[in-house]
């Protein structure tokens, strides 16, 4: 039995990544009327509710074709045909957002034929739109399953449509206060705006007087129904893979121009965004959003010396990753490590590109995971990490700050209130790295300075 | 739209004083949302806090991304069940097999982690594509000179009860491999209580006082040299006994070793337990100890306890659990804090388990089996609970609804069991459903707007004159 695996095979050990159907997930909880089913075990759907319930502290149901022993061997049809039925007694939605897992996948179910077969053997009802994404576990990540199910969520519903002025905007994977954020910058250039998906209310909601089914917030299936007359469409990703790209898609299908750009974290990409839809809306940047940039710069000014040139270890998601570089870079921080548990393969040559002048300084792991990221971190000797809640073990190690952001944050509150894009966002993740520099200052001061 | 579906009306009950004749043991009806997870799920929990071994989980990444450092059980030494190891299988491995990357996975890892034994939990993938998991481990077994055993855990394979079968077989492997020589006559396994927050090391301190040794504890702060030598032991005490009954049954078949079940949570529970391990072992030493260490820690909380009582009189409970055992404790603990359960459920309760459910509960109580959010939500409103007690994925039901909640699973980070458990517990309890923000929930301003009318000073809504917790706790007084 020859038992030599490639030579760079590396079991993976803490892992920087989950797995591909959570993100399809995320991307169904922000449509509205969107029951999310996963076709597979029932944990697979168990541990991603479980996952991001600990994460947005909000109610996440996912249902499931809850696959048994039998299922496996005859196939899936039955048990998807039972789910699905129970989906639409259970939550009346207005679609039903399927992704497979890795069990479906390599016993072969085809979601597109079951779909089909139950439209047609269902016809007498009016039946929800059945959105079909694959996302096997072992094809890429969360990340990619996000950017898959937004795709076929446009390409499920967009249809010829009157061209109109509003705008497509997919920003990625961001927090309920980013969307939110993002509706109030289309709102004051008064440019309607498809974001998809806007998970901003199912994510971060109010107490109820009964209990609601919770997936009745998110973009409206009209508003997506139109995409494709939009004048154009904003990607808030460098990384997405041509065939992963809603934007793309509606390009291909309804020649609505993309404009994919990194996440704007900094000032100059935020810049960016800013003009494209300025010039989008043919509105100009309203004084608020100018103000804001200028009290930014301001923030920037008092705070400078704290930061200037302290090392920084960054992870997390391809496009959060780059976008946050580019922050720091702007501030004067040097991103030592920029790692990520993507396999899109694209950080290094997109952090060559944005920032050049520092990338010899910067060392990037792509498809990694915590231990690599500890085990090389420690020779880098940073300041500071910034990044999701999965850096704690290595904050703890090394004994410097750790600023949460991203996805996962299961060790602190609030992270449905965490911004990141946008002047705003620049503004708050700069007040929390530079207290955190000022915090050990005085901390480790014997003085115990009450005047920083 | 039905908050009930079809398909799952057999497995909700009314008691209402007849048998309980609930339909239950099946697998997750489709669509349902269930609370359960998978089979992977119950073999990973259970093996979880044997601290000095490697847990590989074979297949792609996600199942190992989810059971990351996820629980709250603690080691006082090793912290490598703290980690989380995943074979990362890709799509080629899926067509070609993964057997590749397994023998260089398991190589690496026991190379750089030098662990005392390997467990590789297979995923829903593996029993498809046909790897052969068993024949890798004998071979990396035998080459690194531990034990590397395999867990049958496919995740479709059954439901959660069928994964802690499956790790039952694995640990069993390790058991009678070690030697017994030394243990005391009066010597235990403490089986089925996982060191959540520190449980274990607790109720070990009151064995050791009894006079009991304590040999092997499966698997909370689990060691694999301890397991080995676990059929030393005279007696097997079994908590949780869906999650590690079929040990102690092979361990009784093979070594005679008898098995007795008990509960740690709530006075009444504990008491039973340390009293019923005593009167095994007949000795007047170990009797007085046992009665001594009992009296002595009742008496230290019931004051304690009686304050809660004062507070939570009157409240009403929806219990949702993983096995059905805890929840009887659940029942009982409420019951001596005022405290009425009126929903109690569990995802993987036996027959007999919801017989016994209907025994201790009130008429009237909704019983439930592998419930979901939809339902759960509706039986909290029907009978107006105050108070949920579930795990991280029940939490949002109760605080969307303004109820208080009670975490009793795993993940939690304080020790429910024991005496101090105990008070513990009604402080949580208290802690959550006394507190004045429910007062500007909207769903639940209501009941205070009620309170004002009756003068009623306290944050809980039914305030009633209180009696003390004398006659309760059986055996303690």
């Amino acid at each position: 039995m020859e038992q030599q695996a490639s030579e760079n095979y590396r079991p993976t050990k803490n892992p920087c990544r989950l797995c591909t159907p959570f993100g399809a997930c995320v991307a169904f909880n922000g449509v509205a009327g969107c029951a999310p089913y996963i076709h597979g075990s029932q944990g697979c759907a168990t541990y991603i509710r479980r996952y991001l319930i600990g994460h947005f502290r909000e109610p996440v149901d996912i249902a499931c074709s809850s696959f048994g022993e039998s299922t496996t061997i005859f196939g899936g049809k039955e048990n998807f045909d039972t789910g699905i039925s129970n989906v639409i007694d259970g939550y009346a939605p207005k679609m039903v957002g399927i992704c497979s897992t890795c069990l479906s996948e390599t016993i072969g179910d085809d979601v597109s034929q079951f779909i089909y077969e139950y439209n047609k053997n269902n016809n007498t009802a009016p039946l929800p739109y059945l959105v079909n994404v694959s996302t096997p576990s072992y094809c890429g990540t969360h990340s990619d399953g996000f950017h898959k199910a937004n795709r076929a969520i446009v390409k499920t519903l967009a249809i010829e449509t009157m061209k109109h002025r509003g705008i497509n905007i997919f920003p990625g994977m961001l927090s309920p206060a980013d969307l939110r954020y993002l509706k109030e910058i289309m709102n004051d250039f008064c440019l309607p705006a498809m974001l998809l998906s806007d998970y901003s209310d199912s994510f971060d909601g109010q107490t109820w007087d009964k209990y609601e089914k919770n997936i009745e917030f998110g973009t409206e299936i009209k508003d997506i129904e139109k995409a494709g007359g939009a004048k154009a469409s904003i990607e808030f990703s460098t990384t997405v893979d041509d065939e992963s790209s809603a934007a793309g898609y509606l390009t291909e299908t309804f020649d609505v121009p993309a404009h994919t750009m990194p996440m704007p974290l900094s000032v100059t990409s935020t810049d960016k965004f800013f003009e494209l839809v300025s010039s989008l809306s043919e509105n100009p940047i309203p004084q608020k959003h100018l103000s804001e940039r200028g009290r930014l710069i301001d923030a920037y000014v008092d705070g400078h010396k704290y930061v200037f040139e302290k090392r920084a270890v960054i992870y997390g998601d391809e496009d959060m990753v780059i976008g946050l570089a580019c922050f720091l870079a702007e501030i004067g921080i040097i991103p030592a490590l920029c790692a990520t548990g993507g396999q899109g393969g694209k950080l290094q040559e997109s952090l060559e590109k944005l920032l050049p002048e520092m990338i010899s300084q910067i060392t990037v792991q792509e498809d990694t995971d915590f231990i690599d990221i500890n085990d090389c971190a420690r020779s880098l000797e940073p300041d500071i990490i910034i990044g999701n809640s999965n850096g704690y073990k290595l904050k703890r190690q090394l004994d410097i700050p750790l600023v949460r952001i991203g996805l996962p944050i299961h060790d602190r509150i609030g992270a449905s209130r965490i911004l990141h894009v946008g002047y705003r966002g620049a503004q708050q993740l700069y007040d929390r790295i530079v207290n955190a520099f000022i915090e050990i200052q005085q901390e480790d001061s014997p003085v115990g300075y009450t005047h920083i | 739209m039905e908050t009930i579906l079809k398909g799952r009306r057999q497995q909700v009950v009314k008691k209402d004083g007849k048998d309980i004749n609930i339909a239950c043991e099946k697998q997750s009806l489709a669509g349902s949302v269930s609370q359960r997870a998978c089979v992977f799920c119950g073999s990973r929990v259970v093996l979880y806090p044997i601290a000095d071994a490697l847990h590989l989980v074979h297949g792609p990444a996600g199942c190992a991304a989810y059971t990351w450092d996820i629980r709250g059980a603690l080691s006082n030494g090793p912290q490598l069940h703290r980690m989380s190891f995943s074979t990362d299988l890709r799509e080629k491995d899926v067509i070609f097999g993964g057997e590749k990357k397994l023998y260089a996975a398991l190589n690496e890892l026991i190379d750089r982690y030098q662990p005392k034994a390997a467990f590789v939990y297979s995923t829903c993938i593996i029993g498809v594509i046909g790897d052969d998991v068993d024949a890798i481990c004998k071979r990396v077994s035998k080459e690194k000179k531990i034990p590397v055993l395999p867990v049958h855990s496919e995740g479709f394979k059954g439901t959660k009860k069928d994964g802690y079968k499956a790790a039952c077989e694995a640990m069993w492997k390790l058991v009678g491999t070690g030697n017994t020589s030394g243990i005391s006559k009066f010597s235990i396994n403490i089986m089925g209580d996982f060191n959540i927050a520190g449980e274990t090391w607790m109720i070990k301190e009151y064995y050791e006082k009894m006079g009991v040794e304590v040999v092997a504890s499966i698997t909370g702060d689990g060691r694999v040299d301890d397991l080995r030598r676990s059929h030393g032991a005279a007696l097997n005490v079994v908590q949780c006994s869906g999650s590690i009954i079929h040990l102690a049954r092979r361990m009784k078949e093979k070594y005679g070793i008898p098995f007795i079940h008990v509960s740690y949570f709530g006075i009444e529970d504990m008491s039973k337990a340390l009293y019923e391990v005593a009167d095994y072992f007949k000795d007047e030493t170990v009797s007085n100890n046992t009665r001594e260490l009992i009296q002595s820690e009742v008496n230290a909380i019931l004051p304690k306890l009686n304050w809660y009582r004062q507070k939570l009189n009157g409240k009403k409970a929806c219990v949702y659990t993983g096995g059905a055992f805890k929840a009887f404790s659940l029942i009982r603990s409420l019951r001596m804090l005022g405290v009425q359960t009126v929903v109690v459920g569990s995802q993987t309760g036996s027959p007999e388990d919801y017989q016994m459910l209907g025994e201790i509960t009130d008429e009237g109580t909704i019983i439930v089996d592998d419930t979901n959010p939809m339902e759960l939500a509706k039986f909290v409103q029907e009978k107006d609970a105050d108070l949920l007690i579930g795990g991280v994925k029940e939490r949002p039901i109760a605080y969307k609804l303004g109820l208080g909640f009670c975490d009793h699973n795993h993940e939690r980070k304080i020790p429910l069991a024991g005496y101090e458990g105990m008070v513990n517990f009604a402080k949580e309890v208290y802690t959550s459903t006394c507190s004045p923000v429910w007062k500007l929930v909207p769903r639940r301003k209501h009941l205070y707007e009620q309170q004002v009318e009756t003068n009623c000073s306290g944050s809980c809504h039914e305030c009633e004159s209180t009696c003390d917790i004398k006659t309760q706790c059986s055996g303690a007084a």
